[in-house]
């Protein structure tokens, strides 16, 4: 896809997004919202998953870790967007810190390992019931105002760090850091050998993968005032963002942003139509795009396809 | 005229095998040196532990002076150690331009750091090796003896002053190894000091000035390229000692 025309599509989806509380219902503005953190927390896991080709699943940690963060500092009386901007500090140094540790391994043992991640940070919080109310959750200060401004707020938050991601994204994807993630991804030796210092490289991917996903998960406890550990380090988190990636196209500037849209809708739609097997089926779908997209939805050849079409109605209207 | 590059008793186990066994020589700005040797003589081995892909069990790598024995791959690039693989190592799905400006991006070190500039220095390159037209093309498209160029021109992208080549003429048929021997010859005129890895004795007695011989992890001989052809530990080392009597006997008898 062209450079200009990602730009345009993705200013139409924030104005789409940003603007459903003046044409949508509150149950509509609630999804964009969804929406807009789902498609952060994934263009975050692009860059160690899809840049650098590692198949992280500590999302939830990070998510968890900074929801935690967030809540804790804000009881202990910090302002919701200082407690915000500690947690991405706080998720990106941890990060830093077990990647260094974990990026060691590859392909599959770093998948094992990431997951274990997310289980040890979720056993700290629920056994550490003094500081973190085990498991019965944390009350968060709720923020002020009528539910409709509420959630207004957070759709404006939750659209500005999908933003913030998305710059940050198209900034590593032109910079030499990309570049040295993509070497890494297509063949980590040839890439040391070329002279990229592949560690610093992964630990950098993988820090900035976590941190906003820390600020995410502190504006999420933040907006629904109650977290606890089942949630905030949920497994079907850890699995679905990657899931979303890969549907949308991993490594690509807009495939995250493509893979969340393309993903919730469709949860939408086979969860209010088919409420007992809405799992199956979706999970079904999903194999079946993967399988024969392996690319992700961007790498449909629209080109080839529309040539196509083009080359029928000639066939057609010259039959005729 | 100095010595660039030095081995000092290096030694390389792997558990109770010894693939290098006190190895000692040293490379001379400028020049090109052989080095032969028989299936598993540690030719490989030697590569990469000048280059840090494995670490040597003892002795030491000296380059310019510097004691580089610990170093990573990495930083080896960066130093201007650089390398091609006896099995290229493309990133597959990248144009050739993109896999040649990764080299001068990452390890040219004097290069601004900038893509722009990494590609731009990349293209010259590619007209150095003659891959001009396969700029665009995806690295995993070439055929085996423009991969072999493509290794050599990312290597060059990253301005080495030592290129160990691992058997870059393997695998090519007789026009395109006099088309490779041509592009040697020219990337040693550039001033690059040359560390030939080969099988191929035609490749080794047209281009090198001195000729290292390992065998069993040992550097069993030296010296220049038609003496080593003719002496007896390797001959011995290729043939076995039957042949290596008889090529003697000849000599006397003939």
């Amino acid at each position: 896809m062209s450079g200009s025309l990602r730009y345009v599509l993705f200013a139409a989806w924030v104005v789409a997004l940003a603007s459903t509380p003046v044409w949508a219902d509150n149950y509509i503005v609630r999804l964009a919202i969804t929406v807009a953190m789902y498609t952060a927390l994934v263009q975050s896991w692009n860059f160690i998953g899809g840049f650098a080709g590692y198949p992280s699943f500590a999302t939830a940690a990070f998510f968890g870790l900074g929801s935690y963060a967030g809540a804790l500092t804000q009881i202990a009386g910090l302002p919701s967007v200082f407690a915000w901007l500690f947690a991405t500090v706080l998720v990106g140094a941890f990060a830093a810190l077990f990647g260094a540790i974990i990026l060691r391994l590859r392909g599959h043992y770093f998948a094992i390992a990431s997951f274990g991640v997310v289980e040890v940070v979720r056993l700290v919080i629920s056994s550490w019931g003094s500081l973190t109310g085990g498991g019965d959750g944390l009350n968060v200060p709720l923020v002020t105002g009528s539910p409709n401004a509420v959630a207004q707020t957070f759709l404006v938050v939750m659209i500005a760090l999908m933003l913030i991601v998305f710059v940050v994204t198209v900034v590593v994807d032109r910079s030499r850091l990309g570049f040295g993630l993509r070497c890494i991804q297509q063949n980590e030796d040839a890439a040391d050998m070329v002279g990229v210092d592949t560690t610093r490289y992964k630990v950098i991917a993988f820090a900035l993968s976590a941190m906003f996903c820390g600020t995410i998960g502190a504006a999420y406890a933040s907006w629904t005032g109650y977290i606890d550990p089942s949630d905030s380090f949920s497994v079907v988190m850890t699995v679905k963002i990657p899931v979303i990636c890969l549907l949308g196209g991993p490594g690509t500037v807009l495939g995250p942003v493509v893979g969340t849209a393309a993903f919730l809708v469709l949860e939408e739609v086979f969860w209010s139509n088919f409420l007992e097997y809405n799992r199956a089926i979706l999970g079904a779908v999903i194999v079946v795009i993967i399988f024969l997209l392996p690319g992700g939805l961007l790498k449909i050849p629209l080109r080839e396809v529309f040539a196509r079409v083009r080359r029928r109605d000639n066939n057609t209207t010259a039959a005729t | 005229m100095t010595g660039i590059l030095e081995l000092k008793g290096v030694s390389k186990s792997f558990g109770g095998i010894r693939a290098l066994n006190d190895v000692s020589f040293t490379l001379t700005e400028g020049e090109i040196i052989g080095l032969i040797g028989p299936n598993g003589a540690g030719k490989t081995t030697l590569v990469n532990v000048i280059t840090g892909t494995s670490h040597a069990t003892s002795g030491k790598v000296l380059f310019g002076g510097d004691d580089v024995t610990k170093q990573r791959p990495y930083q080896a690039a960066r130093r201007g150690l650089s390398r091609t693989f006896q099995i290229v190592q493309p990133f597959p799905r990248m144009t050739v331009l993109e896999n040649v400006a990764a080299g001068a991006l990452f390890g040219d070190v004097s290069s601004k750091g900038d893509v722009k500039s990494a590609m731009e220095f990349a293209r010259a390159q590619l007209e150095f090796t003659g891959l001009t037209d396969y700029a665009d093309r995806p690295a995993s498209n070439l055929t085996i003896a423009s991969r072999k160029r493509l290794e050599l021109a990312k290597s060059l992208a990253m301005k080495p002053k030592v290129l160990m080549l691992d058997e870059v003429n393997a695998g090519l048929n007789s026009g395109e190894i006099d088309g490779a021997l041509t592009l040697i010859r020219r990337i040693a005129d550039l001033g690059i000091t040359i560390l030939l890895i080969e099988h191929l004795m035609k490749v080794v007695l047209s281009l090198a000035q001195r000729v290292l011989v390992l065998h069993h992890g040992e550097l069993i001989a030296q010296g220049t390229a038609t003496e080593m052809v003719n002496d007896p530990r390797v001959i011995e080392a290729y043939l076995g000692q039957k042949f290596s009597r008889r090529a003697q006997e000849g000599k006397i008898h003939g």
